[in-house]
């Protein structure tokens, strides 16, 4: 046994996110170690029924979870970054898209696609956090101000489900705008009267938060999820503390108000899909 | 003259000081050294050329950043009169870090708010380093609306090393308060202008940053995070903060390229705080000149405008 022991988890992708991790029959619980049962798992939505922990899932999963019998339309799915700035750090941004892109198997950090939900029209648009942290580029921008529009067309609610690190700093002052564009796009919903749910998932932080995660009509979270502005190595650093416990998790985020409820991810759709259906 | 020297100016003072002492010389020792001290004085105009000129964007970063920069409440009291300076959010509390209020630049009314720095220790704890909280954003907004309420142009004055990062941000909401701004600023129904007077550090600085008009004086930047932080996070050291600045292309010039601001206000040689007076001028006429445009505008075209602009920021492609 390790003499030194890490008490808290530290963020990385999770089992479920890594796509080169072969498919086995049995997954460990991140957080309670328990070993799970890979086809109830996938029932349970991705949920470990032995302790609740919600484990990291990306579009493919929330999409066949909320759109009835998994049916959906996507679209500009081959919208894919630009490297604009020709930014380079320890690789190049175009490599390293390129490389995410094989790795990942998506184009990019969002997806936004059209169906029904409890036999209601919606515009859900959602985030991959194994691409690139779902961060938020242009592409992300660009596709969230599609599938606005496409709400006001099919005067239909909009949800929104984030999972990301923030702003992509590949995309330096371009990606920066993208909150405002988001949130600019956000004023032209609420003047068509249409629902903005926002549901936070882990992590969603930075630029994300500071934009239209939490602009929506409906602050919704799934429990025990990593919610803030700054992240908190960051905060650590400037105030010279630890941290205390539950800082920054949903149920924190609730406490203090920003929250309109949190639902585990199995009763998401129930939830979500009765207030539609009493504002419409 | 500026008291503080940044490293790349010492070639420029070292020789200013051969100058002075030189001087000194000719008028106490009745030593004629006058064609000399004109040789010389030629010389360091040359050299202040060149380098002021020649700026990397980290060098840009640090004029941004120079402790003797005039700050929005110089620029208010050398390009309006009259200001009545609003205090609080009606929620929490006053935050120091922005200002606001009330000004009349000529005949016009205007609402004119900015993130506000310190001099020295205690005026910057007072401020805490120009980096808000959520009640900083709250405020602000508080005044956008009085203004639209009274049909005033805002003008915003950006100047933050970011949102201040703190427990208790977290805990007051500084995500939500920012995320509201952009929101409403979006939507007022008066013109704005926002002016980049010297750091734009990401959402702390776009929080007070959505506008119909974005200039930017010529020796500041904005991106969505500083060199530094950059830095650390993308080669997990603090030392690439110069490498960091290129790649960001965070300078006036480059976001200018880049189309995402409309102006660059120039400077005075050296940077604002080798003449305060000459910077303000600038930065007044670039606002006056934009809102005289704007105001042909109505309620709805000026919206409409606004949203359409930053609808089209952004570039990609397809597979």
């Amino acid at each position: 046994m390790a003499w030194f022991k890490r008490k808290e988890a530290n963020i990385s992708a999770t089992e479920a996110e890594k796509k080169d991790t072969p498919d086995g029959l049995w997954s460990k619980c991140e957080k309670c170690g328990t070993m799970l049962y890979r086809r109830q798992l996938v029932e349970n939505s991705h949920i470990c029924y032995k302790c609740g922990y919600h484990f990291r899932v990306g579009s493919e999963v929330y999409f066949s979870i909320l759109f009835d019998n998994g049916n959906y339309e996507e679209f500009d799915a081959g919208m894919i970054s630009k490297d604009m700035l020709s930014f380079v750090d320890t690789k190049k941004y175009s490599d390293r898209i390129r490389a995410t892109i094989k790795k990942t198997g998506l184009n990019d950090a969002c997806r936004y696609a059209t169906g029904t939900l409890n036999g209601q029209p919606v515009v859900i648009a959602c985030m991959d956090f194994s691409f690139i942290g779902g961060s938020m580029g242009s592409v992300m921008g660009e596709k969230i101000a599609r599938g606005i529009d496409k709400a006001r067309e099919l005067k239909s609610p909009f949800i929104m489900i984030s999972k990301s690190g923030g702003a992509r700093m590949m995309e330096a002052t371009f990606s920066l705008m993208q909150m405002a564009k988001t949130s600019a796009k956000l004023t032209q919903l609420s003047e068509a009267g249409l629902p903005y749910f926002s549901v936070l998932t882990d992590p969603t932080t930075g630029g994300v938060t500071a934009s239209f995660a939490m602009l929506g009509d409906f602050n919704i979270a799934e429990p025990g999820a990593l919610i803030g502005f700054a992240g908190p190595r960051v905060i650590r650093q400037t105030i010279g503390k630890d941290l205390p416990p539950g800082f920054q998790t949903s149920e924190f985020v609730q406490d203090h108000g920003f929250l309109d409820f949190i639902v585990p991810r199995n009763e998401m759709k129930e939830k979500i899909g009765n207030l539609m259906s009493m504002l419409k | 003259m500026a008291k503080v020297v940044l490293d790349f100016e010492k070639p420029i003072y070292s020789l200013q000081a051969k100058i002075d002492e030189m001087r000194s010389y000719h008028i106490e020792g009745n030593l004629d050294l006058s064609t000399e001290i004109d040789r010389l004085e030629k010389k360091v105009n040359e050299l202040r050329k060149s380098i002021y000129s020649n700026l990397t964007r980290w060098q840009r970063v640090q004029l941004a950043r120079h402790p003797e920069r005039p700050y929005t409440l110089d620029y208010i009291y050398l390009m309006f009169s009259n200001f009545t300076e609003l205090h609080g959010d009606r929620n929490f509390g006053d935050d120091k870090a922005i200002v606001g209020g009330f000004a009349q630049m000529g005949k016009q009314t205007v609402m004119v708010v900015g993130h506000q720095k310190g001099r020295d220790t205690k005026s910057n704890l007072m401020r805490n380093f120009g980096m808000p909280n959520p009640e900083g954003y709250r405020k602000a907004l508080r005044l956008f609306k009085l203004a639209e309420k009274f049909n005033k142009p805002v003008i915003t004055f950006i100047d933050t090393p970011g949102a201040f990062p703190g427990l208790e941000a977290e805990e007051r909401g500084q995500g939500e308060a920012i995320a509201r701004n952009l929101f409403e600023m979006a939507k007022l129904k008066v013109p704005v202008i926002c002016a980049v007077i010297g750091e734009g550090a990401s959402g702390g600085a776009l929080g007070i940053g959505v506008g119909d008009r974005l200039i930017m004086m010529e020796n500041t930047w904005y991106s969505v995070i500083s060199p530094e932080s950059c830095s650390s996070i993308l080669w997990h050291s603090w030392d690439y903060k110069e490498q960091a600045a290129e790649a960001l292309k965070l300078s006036a010039q480059d976001l200018l390229d880049q189309g995402l601001i409309d102006k660059i206000v120039e400077e005075p040689l050296g940077g604002a705080h080798h003449d305060p007076e000459e910077a303000a001028k600038n930065l007044k006429k670039a606002i006056s000149d934009e809102l005289k445009s704007l105001k042909k505008l109505s309620q709805e075209e000026l919206v409409s405008a606004r949203i359409e602009k930053y609808s089209k920021m952004g570039v990609y492609d397809y597979l």
